[in-house]
């Protein structure tokens, strides 16, 4: 790809329509990846801008635009705000320096918007103001005075409506006189930062050069900018980084001396840069902005009012969630459907094409059964990220928080925490996705962690086939209460229930620390763009795509390796050959496709007996045992750590019925009734039955889940935890349940 | 009238109160500064969330949901 002419960072509050503006400058085509290291939204878009202002035919420029994590500080005290100051200064891997900044700002809220700015300018980077959702100034009753702000704050200001696409060419042209300012005019901006104003003390200014001439001595090229924000940022220093190991030690004590300084000189460290910031917006803006005392009733306050209200707004909530999680499970049906034929046209295309063998089993029993596992998602991560979408741009996800976060922090999570995790009872894996929307880092973890134990729809099958063959079809309440149902629902409950102890723990013992905060915005209510929402869903779907597809598939190959390998396949595959070519034939005999069938899945159960799997599941079944279970279950679940839902065809091949099986197949049901110990005795128990759905409700059996878990922390700590602690509770679970249902049912 | 009894906490639903200070010098108190509960302005009330905890604000213009523990770091004269 071509190297871009120049580079744009685009920074602002969250809420001012950040994302509008970067769709109008750029359209659709946004990169989305992470930074290195942290798990912050690196998004950049480019766009073609004329070279020379006056001249509109002259030859054009590609412009990179980076779209900053939305924040209102640069103080850096969560990992957006500090990628934000390593773009800005140049500091980021892989990030060129920023030519030139956009501050957006929110024309209805302008002090609390110019303070990220008055923090931005301090860069000397050539700076635009953008000041969005101009069209609702005036129904505000507000009144701001554009032009006198741009000679107040010695910058270009441009009001625009984003999402109504008004202002755009006022931005570009602004951008292109931007670029071509020469750098004297660029250096005489500098006179306007706020910390070289008369509200940020000297002793201030002298204790910034001080450290500044004893990096410069030690030989560490750092901005005026960065140091003052050494100086400022207490809580957690990760300018510091920068800074050479062997000078740590020394920098942390005379940051300790300055700051006590400062402090003795009247200027405590951090909380008077906030103070002296809107001192100097309140100077800068003295008579340009005129509010209201009182907000004029708007119908985003009437709609709050009942949105919020104690049973109206509980209620709605209620109403909504449900909504969302029948469309997961519900409306992705027939998309999955879709998905599923598709694959089952590309299997038998790949069939007829190529006969029995290691190829063509790798194919269709590997790549395609994996990757399909994969594809399968598709829908619901697509329908969930429309609603959240919605729910975002809109501004009422602001408001679930609102509503649920006494629950939810009660159980030690926020009231953010609520939205993945019912998401979860379809997919753990756009649940977890959307957690980024949780902005405290503990309360995300937290989250991320117990997301996998919801009941998602892949352990749905498990517990159908579970129930249907071993649990009696009893009616109570005149038949409008099964007890199978009850039994069901007792299942799809559990993985929650769990959860409440577990996110406990996790946040008393490894999560601990700092209390978390909820000090949120909740913006105005309106109009979801379009634009913004379905560029949403598509950067999520890819990601999606990219990155889980890449592990399943790799891990799915592996599985089917382990299950093919060291046998035989030679006559198997001939007598697969010879089924086919009977089948084909006119007028088969019906009775012998069927012997010959029964025979084929025969000899191929018994070479998963004698693959690398089998031997597996020879190894473990002392281990499953105490379970209650026998090796060929445990080869079943062995090969269904991948993905669950993997155990049904598994159990189909192992009890020698063809793959083609599914959770309502009866003769599986039969199979599994009939099947028994070397000594007669059933194997299949209600105990044994319980033990087994048990087990599949706590365990991470999911290598999709674990893949997104690492990207979503990216690290691969994590998944290893959930892997071990929910593979210990669930065999704990199993174990326990196995007992006590004997003991009780015996 | 002696300002640094109050709290955020203390104001009912649509009350009005005027920020006297933030208690403490941690990241919590630079947030709530950041976010512009900054001493004179001007704070009202405007709602609780169903189960009585988180607040809802309005202050410069705009709304803010604050727990009741953060709410009580801001000390506020009432007004009439």
């Amino acid at each position: 790809m071509s190297q871009a002419a120049a580079t744009i960072a685009l920074i602002g509050n969250p809420n001012t329509g950040k994302s509008s503006l970067f769709n109008a400058l750029c359209g659709g085509n946004a990169r989305v990846g992470n930074y290195p290291g942290v798990t912050v939204e690196h998004k950049t878009g480019r766009l073609l801008l004329p070279l020379d202002a006056r001249d509109p035919s002259s030859s054009t420029a590609l412009i990179e635009i980076v779209d900053l994590p939305g924040t209102y500080s640069l103080a850096a005290r969560s990992a957006d705000e500090a990628v934000s100051v390593d773009v800005l200064s140049g500091a980021m891997s892989g990030v060129r320096r920023p030519d030139a900044v956009i501050v957006i700002a929110d024309a209805t809220n302008m002090e609390r918007n110019l303070y990220l700015f008055s923090q931005v300018i301090e860069l000397g980077l050539p700076t635009l103001l953008v000041l969005n959702m101009w069209d609702r100034v005036s129904s505000l009753g507000i009144q701001v005075d554009a032009d006198g702000l741009s000679r107040q704050l010695g910058v270009p200001v441009v009001c625009t409506s984003a999402s109504k696409r008004q202002g755009i060419t006022e931005v570009r042209n602004s951008l292109v006189a931007l670029l071509q300012s020469d750098p004297g005019e660029r250096a005489s901006a500098i006179v306007s930062r706020p910390t070289a104003a008369s509200e940020f003390p000297e002793v201030f200014q002298r204790e910034t050069d001080l450290l500044l001439k004893w990096l410069v001595g030690s030989k560490v090229a750092m901005e005026r900018f960065q140091v003052q924000r050494l100086l400022i940022d207490t809580a957690e220093a990760h300018v510091h980084r920068s800074i050479p190991n062997h000078l740590t030690a020394e920098l942390a004590s005379r940051l300790t001396e300055a700051r006590g300084r400062l402090s003795s000189a009247g200027v405590p460290i951090p909380l008077f840069e906030t103070k002296a910031r809107y001192a100097w917006i309140k100077s800068k803006t003295a008579g340009l902005i005129e509010r209201p005392r009182q907000r004029p009733p708007t119908w985003s306050d009437t709609l709050d009012r009942w949105l919020t209200h104690r049973w109206f707004g509980l209620l709605f909530f209620v109403l909504l969630m449900f909504l969302i999680f029948q469309s997961i499970t519900l409306v992705a049906r027939w998309p999955m459907t879709w998905i599923e034929g598709f694959q089952g046209y590309v299997a038998a295309t790949i069939e007829s094409l190529i006969g029995p063998g290691p190829l063509r089993s790798l194919l269709v029993d590997g790549v395609i059964g994996g990757v399909g596992s994969v594809l399968m998602f598709l829908p619901q991560i697509a329908i969930l990220f429309l609603f959240i979408g919605i729910l975002e741009d809109c501004g009422y996800m602001s408001r679930a928080a609102f509503v649920m976060d006494k629950f939810m922090a009660s159980i030690g999570m926020s009231g953010k925490s609520f939205l993945p995790l019912m998401s979860s009872f379809a997919c753990a894996i756009p649940g977890i996705m959307a957690t980024r929307t949780i902005d405290n880092r503990k309360d995300r973890m937290v989250t991320i962690l117990v997301a996998p134990l919801m009941s998602c729809s892949a352990r749905l099958p498990v517990y159908i086939l579970m129930v249907a063959a071993f649990i009696p079809d009893i009616r109570y309440a005149s038949g409008w209460l099964s007890l199978q149902g009850i039994v069901l629902f007792a299942m799809q409950s559990l993985g929650a229930l769990i959860a409440i102890p577990v996110a406990w723990l996790l946040k008393r013992f490894l999560f601990r620390g700092e209390p978390s905060t909820f000090i949120m915005e909740l913006a105005s209510y309106r109009w979801p763009s379009w634009r913004v929402v379905f560029s949403r869903v598509w950067e999520r779907i890819q990601a999606f795509l990219v990155r889980a597809g890449t592990l399943i598939f790799i891990t799915s190959v592996l599985v089917w390796a382990a299950a093919y390998f060291p046998g035989d396949h030679a006559a198997v595959d001939t007598s697969t050959r010879e089924w086919e070519q009977l089948k084909s034939s006119t007028d088969p005999d019906q009775a012998e496709i069927v012997r010959m069938e029964k025979s084929i899945n025969l000899e191929k159960s018994r070479l998963i007996e004698q693959s690398f799997l089998g031997m597996a599941g020879r190894v473990i079944e002392p281990v499953v045992r105490p379970l209650g279970w026998d090796g060929k279950i445990g080869v079943a679940v062995l090969a269904s750590f991948p993905a669950r839902e993997v155990i049904i065809a598994t159990l189909g091949t192992i009890y020698a019925l063809g793959s083609d099986t599914d959770e309502n197949s009866s003769s599986l049901k039969e199979q599994l009734q009939a099947a028994q110990w070397p000594d007669g005795k059933p194997v299949f128990t209600l105990a044994t039955a319980f033990s087994i759905m048990v087990f599949f409700a706590l365990c991470a059996q999911c290598a999709s889940t674990l893949v997104t878990i690492q990207r979503e922390t990216n690290s691969w700590r994590w998944p290893i935890f959930s892997f071990v602690y929910m593979t210990s509770l669930a065999y704990v679970g199993a174990w326990l349940t196995y007992n006590l249902v004997s003991l009780w049912i015996p | 009238m002696s300002s640094s009894l109050w709290t955020l906490c203390d104001l009912k639903p649509g009350e009005r109160g005027r920020v006297v200070s933030v208690q403490g010098t941690d990241s919590l108190a630079a947030r709530l500064l950041e976010m512009g509960l900054l001493p004179g302005e001007e704070i009202e009330h405007i709602g609780t969330a169903p189960m009585g905890d988180p607040i809802e604000f309005s202050v410069y213009g705009y709304r803010i949901s604050l727990r009741r523990d953060e709410a009580g770091r801001v000390q506020i004269e009432k007004q009439r």
